[in-house]
Parts: C-alpha cells; sequence; structure tokens
C-alpha cells in the first residue's frame, strides 16, 4: 500500500466532485492510501499571484507547510493549484524565500497527471485492466499549466507532450495527433469575457472533431468545466454539432479498471458522455 | 555579452526600472521578433500587442501601460514565456503589472476583470477556500448581471455541480494573518 497527501482544491469540492470521487476510486484500486490535508485552504490561483506576489505566496506556502509535517508526497489534481505550489517550491528553494509559516521546500509535490503516469502505476494498471477501452478516439488535452512553463512543471516536451497519450494507450484507447493539445481555454476569463472563453473552445472542439476524436480528455478542472458546459450554448452561436463529452483521465482510468461508481461520475457532465460510451460497447 | 543599451536606472526610466525589479525579468533584452504576440491565443482581443506591451515597458510609458486591455486580457497560459527567444517570462510580466495597475488606482481597461479578481479574494479571506455559489453570486452583485448563465447554473446544479453551502475548514485566523499582512503593506 502506498499513502500520499491529498490537497484537492476548491474546484474539487464544487464544480469537479467527479474528478475528486474518481481520483479517490482509482487510488483504492491501484492500492494508494490518499491521506487528505488537515484544514487545508485556497491556493489563490487565479487571483492572488494576478495582484499580490506575496499574498500568493503565503496563501500556497500556508498549505504545503502542512503537507511538510510528514515525509509523504503531495498529490495534487488540479493544475492550477499544482502551478501555484511549485513556483512557491522554486521561490522558496532556489531563491532563499522566507515564508511565514514553517515551509523549506521539501515536499514532492506530484500533480496527479504526473504521478498517475509513473511506470510502476502504469505497470499495475495494465496488470489490474478489465476493461479495455478499445475503440475510444481520444484528443488527449493537456492545456496550459500542465506543462508551462517547464522550469516550472519539469516537462520536457512542452510544446508536444506525450505523458497522458501514453496513460491512455496503457488504458487501451486510442490517443490520436492533434495540434492542439497545449492551447489555452482562456481559463477564469470564462466569469468575465465568456466571449474569449467561447471562441477558444469553438477552435478546440473544432480541431479534436476534425482529428476524429470521439472525446477530449483533460486533467484540468478549469478545462473540463469550460469544455463541457458552453457546448449547447455555441452550437446555437455557431451553427456546428460539438457533442464531446470532456472527460477527467481518471475517469477514464475508472472505467477501464471496473470501478463500480463511474456511471455517477459521468452523470455529473453537462455533455453526456454515456451515450458515446455505450456506442462503444464500453459501458 | 554585450552591453543593453536601455538602462534601467532609477532616475532615467522609473517605470521600466520598477517592472524589472518587481518581475526580476530582464525585459531590455527584447528585440521586438514578435513570437510572444504571434503565438498568444487571446492576442485579438488586446489594445496593445504584448511585444509592443514590451516596447512600452521600455519607453517608460506607465499610463499606456497600466490602463491597456492587455494586462487583464492576458490568460496566463505562458506560451509567450515558453518562446521568448531571450527567455523574458512575459506572463510574469503580466502578473506585476496587473499588481501595479491596482495599486496605482489608474482606471482598469478591462471594467470586470479586476472587480472578479477582488471578489474573489474576498471570498478567500471570509471563508478559507472558494466556494463557487458564493463567489458568482457575489461577482453578479458587483456586475448586476443576473440573469447571464442563469440557465447554465440551474443545469449545474441539477446535475450535482454545484454546493450550497461552503465546506468548514479551521484555519481561519491564519487566513486573517497573512490577509491583514497583505493589507498593512498596501497601506504603507
Amino acid at each position: 500500500m502506498k499513502e500520499i497527501s491529498y490537497y484537492p482544491g476548491c474546484s474539487l469540492h464544487g464544480t469537479a466532485r467527479e474528478y475528486d470521487d474518481s481520483i479517490r476510486g482509482v487510488s483504492e484500486l491501484l492500492d494508494i492510501q490518499l491521506h487528505e490535508l488537515d484544514d487545508w485552504t485556497c491556493c489563490g490561483a487565479s487571483s492572488a499571484h494576478c495582484t499580490d506576489e506575496e499574498l500568493a505566496i503565503e496563501l500556497a506556502a500556508r498549505n504545503l507547510a502542512i503537507a511538510e509535517k510528514t515525509d509523504r508526497e503531495l498529490l495534487v489534481p488540479c493544475v492550477a493549484c499544482y502551478s501555484r505550489f511549485k513556483a512557491v517550491e522554486k521561490e522558496v528553494k532556489e531563491h532563499s524565500k522566507k515564508v511565514h509559516f514553517p515551509y523549506q521546500g521539501n515536499v514532492p509535490i506530484r500533480y496527479a497527471l504526473d504521478f498517475f503516469c509513473d511506470e510502476p502505476i502504469l505497470e499495475e494498471m495494465k496488470k489490474k485492466r478489465t476493461r479495455p477501452l478499445s475503440g475510444l478516439k481520444v484528443a488527449c488535452y493537456y492545456g496550459c499549466l500542465t506543462v508551462r512553463p517547464p522550469k516550472v512543471t519539469g516537462v520536457r516536451e512542452y510544446e508536444n507532450p506525450q505523458h497522458m497519450d501514453r496513460l491512455m494507450k496503457c488504458l487501451g484507447a486510442d490517443p490520436i495527433p492533434w495540434s492542439y493539445k497545449t492551447d489555452c481555454c482562456g481559463a477564469s476569463l470564462v466569469m468575465t469575457r465568456t466571449d474569449i472563453v467561447k471562441k477558444l473552445n469553438d477552435r478546440l472542439l473544432s480541431r479534436a472533431m476534425e482529428a476524429d476524436a470521439d472525446c477530449l480528455v483533460t486533467g484540468c478542472p478549469m478545462c473540463q468545466a469550460n469544455l463541457d458546459t458552453r457546448q449547447e450554448e455555441l452550437e446555437k452561436e455557431t451553427g456546428k454539432k460539438y457533442n464531446l463529452p470532456i472527460l477527467y483521465f481518471t475517469e477514464l482510468m475508472g472505467l477501464a479498471l471496473g470501478h463500480k461508481d463511474v456511471r455517477k461520475w459521468f452523470h455529473r457532465h453537462i455533455t453526456d458522455p454515456i451515450k458515446l460510451l455505450k456506442t462503444k460497447g464500453l459501458m | 555579452m554585450m552591453e543593453l543599451n536601455i538602462q534601467a536606472t532609477q532616475k532615467e526610466n522609473p517605470f521600466l526600472s520598477e517592472v524589472v525589479q518587481a518581475s526580476g525579468e530582464k525585459i531590455q533584452a527584447c528585440f521586438q521578433c514578435q513570437k510572444c504576440s504571434a503565438g498568444c491565443p487571446v492576442v485579438y482581443a488586446m489594445d496593445i500587442y504584448p511585444n509592443q506591451l514590451v516596447r512600452h515597458i521600455q519607453y517608460g510609458h506607465r499610463e499606456e501601460v497600466l490602463t491597456s486591455k492587455t494586462i487583464w486580457i492576458c490568460a496566463s497560459c505562458y506560451t509567450c514565456s515558453v518562446r521568448c527567444p531571450n527567455d523574458i517570462d512575459i506572463a510574469k510580466i503580466m502578473d506585476v503589472l496587473r499588481s501595479l495597475a491596482l495599486r496605482s488606482g489608474a482606471k482598469p481597461g478591462e471594467k470586470d476583470i479586476p472587480v472578479f479578481h477582488s471578489v474573489f479574494l474576498e471570498s478567500i479571506k471570509s471563508k478559507g477556500r472558494i466556494h463557487e455559489l458564493s463567489l458568482i453570486l457575489q461577482f453578479k452583485s458587483k456586475t448586476k448581471d443576473f440573469l447571464k448563465d442563469a440557465g447554465l447554473g440551474w443545469k449545474m446544479f441539477r446535475k450535482g455541480k454545484i454546493k450550497l453551502l461552503p465546506s468548514r475548514f479551521g484555519g481561519g485566523k491564519e487566513i486573517q494573518e497573512i490577509f491583514n499582512g497583505f493589507e498593512k503593506e498596501e497601506a504603507r
């Protein structure tokens, strides 16, 4: 049994509940025990770093200090939180930034996608896979902060990342090549400049369809929400038909591992994935 | 290495010097290759292109920069930062500019985006975590646009994506401390 600290972040307690549930679900099946941090608070993204750097550093450091009380690695599923934590780790470790809370930069911070792409976990998954996702063509959508900036994320193939593609292959799915893997969805502009987010989303969805994808896969709550929730509205405006389910990679892991709650997770999506998965004979 | 011609001295160019110091980025190194603007996904909505913005900073044009739409439209996707041949982290500079713009009291180039950020931070201050429903309602009470996305909100509620009550947490005192430190600094 592997043990790891867990910082869900605010979205996973709200709009991204199915991400939280599926991470907990697949971790259990893979013999990974998650320890949610006591009294964690918001990491400050996306607003603190835009308006005050000191505040942004302290909000993140408070959580990292809680995590540093144990020797465990810290699992972070939201890429915005992950990016902020890594930025603060860099400040403290490389620039000797002093923070108020007792944090020395010693917690290994693991983004959930990177963590589940570790070789031993992929091996374990191959062994435990009960329903290979054969015939499912997925467009792996990494978005921005999973890979950028590489000096923070450490990802080497940041213009054309491959790790989610490898994970999908391991589940038996067919990751299609497309050129918009790391293009931006507009993130938090959805609240204030919805027009921009819709324009970017139209482009992403259209390009994924042109590449013949059945669905998009992501590990970012913001990308998922932006792409999942506005398809109907966009269809009315552009006259196109998208109907592309936007899935968390952990949901597809759960499906391949035969988790009992997958239907519950999929029910929370605005763009229904169940119909597609039934057509593919996967549900 | 060749010496850079544009000097960032406090006396000659206070704005350039301020941005260089706060960001730690070598803004003087920009030679206008325009790669940042070419790769920017939201450039079409900006009033000043990213490469132009960097030039304005080099020239010390404080007003133009801090009242631009550009600094608020930037979605922090870091595409410009990774493609800059001079390794200038332009997205980081945008963060610094937004924070300078708020402190300067200048009228922001985008109306709602700074309001959203301030409501977001207020929400962390009072609840420790972001409770999406409270955040949205508070933001709407400031922008008075109650109808926008109401249908989508209802759909999301029915899907169990909207949590009615904020989750409980015990870190309130520490969060207050963080924000108080911040407010003291603001007053200085």
